[in-house]
């Protein structure tokens, strides 16, 4: 445990120290880093301890986004107030679709997600909805400044950096409540219906009453991270939100690592930064590249890079 | 009400490529208990072989069957060197396995022939038409699909190896004790869903253009009618097919407009796995504890 | 030569062992009956026959070693196993059924025959040919399953528990029947059985398992008089 904190205590400097060490534009990437993360998080919420199989998550990133988009440009909203607005909403879409889901298992669930996210750009490019949703072009929001009393107190600030510190201190709100939720009861019951279902009914836990918890939980997440990306960048459009985005997500767990709160950033981490990588290697067809990933660590380390890493220190403390 | 016919009729043509497609779906469930989300994938890779076929030089309907073949290879090769590892994982572990097929097929796809939309031939000549209610494709579509069903059919009801194939789905116990290699059964039942899917793209090509997402919607739909009929139903399927395309066109025309068909798709999905999750033909399942 | 050789053989599911090395053998024409109570090993060892199970030992079939090879291949050399539940084909009809059993063989006409033939061992099968196998009921069933490993032509028949869930004289007509193959078409049989007594009435050798292991050998005339047997198994 001692050196779990101590380990927690090393990565907070890091990333607190990180925007002054490097470019804007990296800073940005780690950003969403943080972003995916929290995204990725609630995918475990809902794949990893739930059980449940999620192909449509993008669907949730996305409103998660528009919200914030519309509140900002249509309510004037301040983009910190957007945040909590969108979470709520998810939260409640995320219960609801969450509500038949329940019914469903592992591979059903996971076609009437990714139907959910296949339809998401059509439903978002709907003309009826364009004076909110901007249809096709979307809607441009304004970038976020630092609040006035950083540059008083001497520290260069710029946006870039004001908005990473946003972020970091909204994931660690969001990582401090997962971790609090998923160790104690709640936690408990979420794997016993997991692992075996019929007998968590028996022994008095609601899996209906759970599982859609779990759903409108993990779709908040989702959301948040969704108002954060479209702070980031600025930008909404329908067409950044389709089924490769949930794909995206699902390989991110994949990769990450299921029910694990670190397995989530490692999952960031990837997202963020391997689609570069495959861009090197086949200019033309990274997707490719990122799929041959995919199966790779399905076959090779299927419990992810926490697992992997789990198991190591395992093997260390075994004599 | 010309007009309604007309939805109809152009529904019952897409509506067997989605039954092929559905079809296809339901053959590598009912062996495997697997969803095969690569199936367009697979079918629009297809139709892009035929491309360059035709585009060599091959006359229509040669370009056709060696289509059909290649693709049944390759179905086989997927099954043996891909899906076989995982065939025992987590369901988690198996469906990234077939959505990085997805992905690798529709990413392969365009680096090779880039993102522009082409056009693909029909093979049914101008002028053989049910008047004006049916394009002469839309009829030849019909006529083909109707065919791959019905050959489907004959060679799983009335040949050996097509009732070895059925068995090794139904009790791959049983099936090794009577000397079946239910492995390769495995195996042939992905080739001819790839076989099947082939069909289905180069019948839709035409309509739709070729473009490697062309195959992405027609999968939601093809989902939603294997639902629909009943995911362990080859027959409920070929019907859900033609419901779903004539759901489709008519809800499309007349109700909610053109730009929000794919929800239809997402509609029926979630509204059959609600209220009747075994679909209308199949069989409810029971699970022990 | 013996049909069917076994030395030593181990069985295990996972990481339990179920057979601490059972040997036997069987001689071409015989019918041979493996007794024992529940969870003795009975199954385990007909299973480990066919490769369904991992096994170590070896195992000699018409004088081929055939302990690594995969259970198709087995069947391919003429064994026919009579699972117990019976492994029936429930959604396929009763004829397709049969159908399957001849799956490997290439000679039609014989086939044909040999249809023919079961329908003269079974005639309630030729009546339900064309009806769905689960819809049968479990003497039906049992009959078919037999009937079935008859299809493959096969030079040894392995039963598992046959007389489980069948009355009496159910029974004692099936055990007719299966002498009356044995007999006239020289197949050689091994049968799985918890019904001793029954077992020993049609059987010529009986080999006695407890625990994973062959406690008690000889015809089944030396083990019906055999006292422990008789206390344990016979109940007299």
């Amino acid at each position: 445990m001692k050196n779990r904190i101590f380990l927690i205590a090393v990565l907070l400097i890091v990333a607190c120290a990180l925007p002054f060490l490097v470019s804007n534009y990296r800073t940005f990437q780690f950003t969403l880093v943080l972003v995916y993360a929290i995204a990725l998080l609630g995918l475990n919420i809902l794949t990893g301890y739930s059980g449940q199989i999620s192909l449509g998550h993008g669907a949730f990133y996305a409103l998660g986004a528009y919200v914030t988009a519309i509140l900002m440009d249509k309510a004037g909203m301040p983009y910190w107030a957007t945040v909590p607005a969108a979470g709520a909403v998810c939260l409640v879409a995320g219960f609801l679709f969450g509500l038949p889901a329940l019914r469903l298992e592992g591979l059903y669930l996971a076609l009437a997600t990714f139907a959910l996210g296949v339809s998401m750009p059509q439903l978002l490019k709907y003309h009826h909805l364009e004076k909110w949703t901007g249809g096709v072009q979307g809607i441009v929001i304004a970038k976020p400044e630092a609040p006035a009393l950083f540059p008083m107190m001497g520290l260069p600030l710029n946006p870039d950096r004001w908005l990473y510190f946003f972020t970091l201190a909204v994931a660690l709100v969001m990582f401090l409540l997962a971790w609090n939720l998923l160790r104690g009861r709640i936690g408990r019951a979420l794997v016993a219906i997991r692992d075996q279902h019929i007998a968590a009914e028996a022994m008095g836990i609601n899996g209906a009453l759970y599982k859609s918890a779990a759903f409108g939980v993990s779709a908040m997440y989702t959301g948040v991270a969704g108002a954060l990306g479209a702070i980031a960048v600025q930008f909404v459009a329908p067409d950044s939100f389709n089924i490769f985005l949930s794909i995206v997500l699902l390989v991110g767990i994949v990769v990450g690592g299921l029910a694990s709160i670190s397995g989530a950033l490692y999952g960031a981490l990837f997202i963020q930064f391997v689609p570069n990588i495959a861009d090197e290697i086949s200019k033309a067809a990274p997707w490719a590249i990122f799929g041959i990933f995919m199966i790779g660590f399905v076959y090779l380390m299927p419990t992810g890079v926490a697992g992997a890493i789990r198991l190591l220190i395992v093997r260390r403390r075994s004599p | 009400m010309e007009a309604f016919l007309h939805q109809v009729l152009a529904g019952l043509s897409t509506g067997g490529i989605y039954a092929s497609l559905a079809l296809a779906l339901v053959m590598i469930y009912q062996a495997t208990h697997l969803v095969n989300f690569a199936q367009g994938e697979m079918a629009m890779f297809s139709t892009y072989i035929a491309w360059s076929l035709i585009n060599a030089g091959v006359p229509y309907w040669l370009a056709f069957l060696l289509t059909v073949g290649i693709s049944f290879v390759l179905g086989v090769c997927i099954e043996r060197i891909i899906i076989r590892p995982v065939e025992n994982a987590p369901v988690l572990g198996v469906v990234t396995v077939f959505i990085a097929l997805l992905v690798i097929l529709n990413s392969v796809t365009g680096w090779i022939y880039t993102y522009t939309i082409k056009s693909f031939p029909s093979p049914f000549p101008e002028g053989m038409a049910l008047g004006r209610f049916m394009s002469p494709h839309e009829v030849g579509a019909i006529g083909v699909t109707l065919l791959v069903l019905l050959a489907l059919y004959g060679f799983f009801r009335f040949t050996p190896l097509g009732l070895a194939m059925r068995a090794a789905a139904q009790n791959p116990v049983s099936s090794r004790l009577v000397g079946i290699r239910v492995g390769w059964m495995l195996a042939l039942g992905w080739g001819l869903a790839a076989a099947v899917g082939a069909v289905a793209g180069m019948m839709v090509a035409p309509i739709v253009y070729l473009d490697p997402n062309m195959m992405s919607g027609i999968l939601l739909y093809a989902f939603a009618a294997a639902l629909v009929g009943g995911i362990d139903s080859p027959v409920g399927a070929v019907i859900g097919g033609f419901v779903v395309g004539i759901l489709e066109n008519v809800l499309g025309a007349f109700v909610i407009g053109n730009e929000l068909k794919l929800s239809v798709a997402l509609v029926l999905i979630v509204g059959v796995l609600l209220f009747k999750p075994s679909g209308f033909f199949g069989k409810v399942h029971v699970t022990r504890v | 030569m013996a049909l069917l050789e076994v030395k030593g053989l181990q069985a295990s599911y996972g990481q339990t062992r179920v057979l601490h090395g059972i040997d036997f053998a069987m001689e071409k024409g015989s019918i041979t009956a493996l007794l024992g109570a529940n969870g003795a090993g009975k199954t385990t060892t007909l299973r480990a026959l066919c490769a369904m199970v991992k096994t170590q030992g070896e195992i000699r079939f018409d004088g081929q070693r055939v302990e690594h090879r995969a259970t198709e291949d087995i069947v391919r050399l003429g064994v026919a196993h009579v699972p117990d539940g019976r492994g029936t084909f429930l959604n396929l009809s009763t004829e397709e059924n049969l159908r399957l059993g001849a799956y490997t063989r290439r000679d039609r006409a014989a086939v044909e025959a040999d249809l023919e033939r079961v329908f003269g061992y079974f005639p309630r099968l030729r009546e339900r040919r064309g009806q769905q196998a689960g819809t049968l009921s479990g003497g039906e069933q049992q009959m078919l399953a037999v009937s079935r490993a008859l299809m493959l032509a096969p030079k040894l028949m392995l039963l598992d528990e046959p007389s489980f869930g069948l009355a009496p004289l159910l029974v004692r007509e099936l055990f007719g029947i299966l002498r009356a193959i044995n007999e006239r078409e020289g197949v050689s049989m091994m049968l799985v059985e918890q019904n001793a007594a029954m077992a020993l009435d049609l059987a010529d050798h009986a080999y006695l398992i407890e625990t994973g292991r062959v406690v008690l050998q000889g015809s089944s005339d030396e083990l019906k008089s055999n006292d422990s047997v008789r206390r344990s198994y016979l109940g007299y």
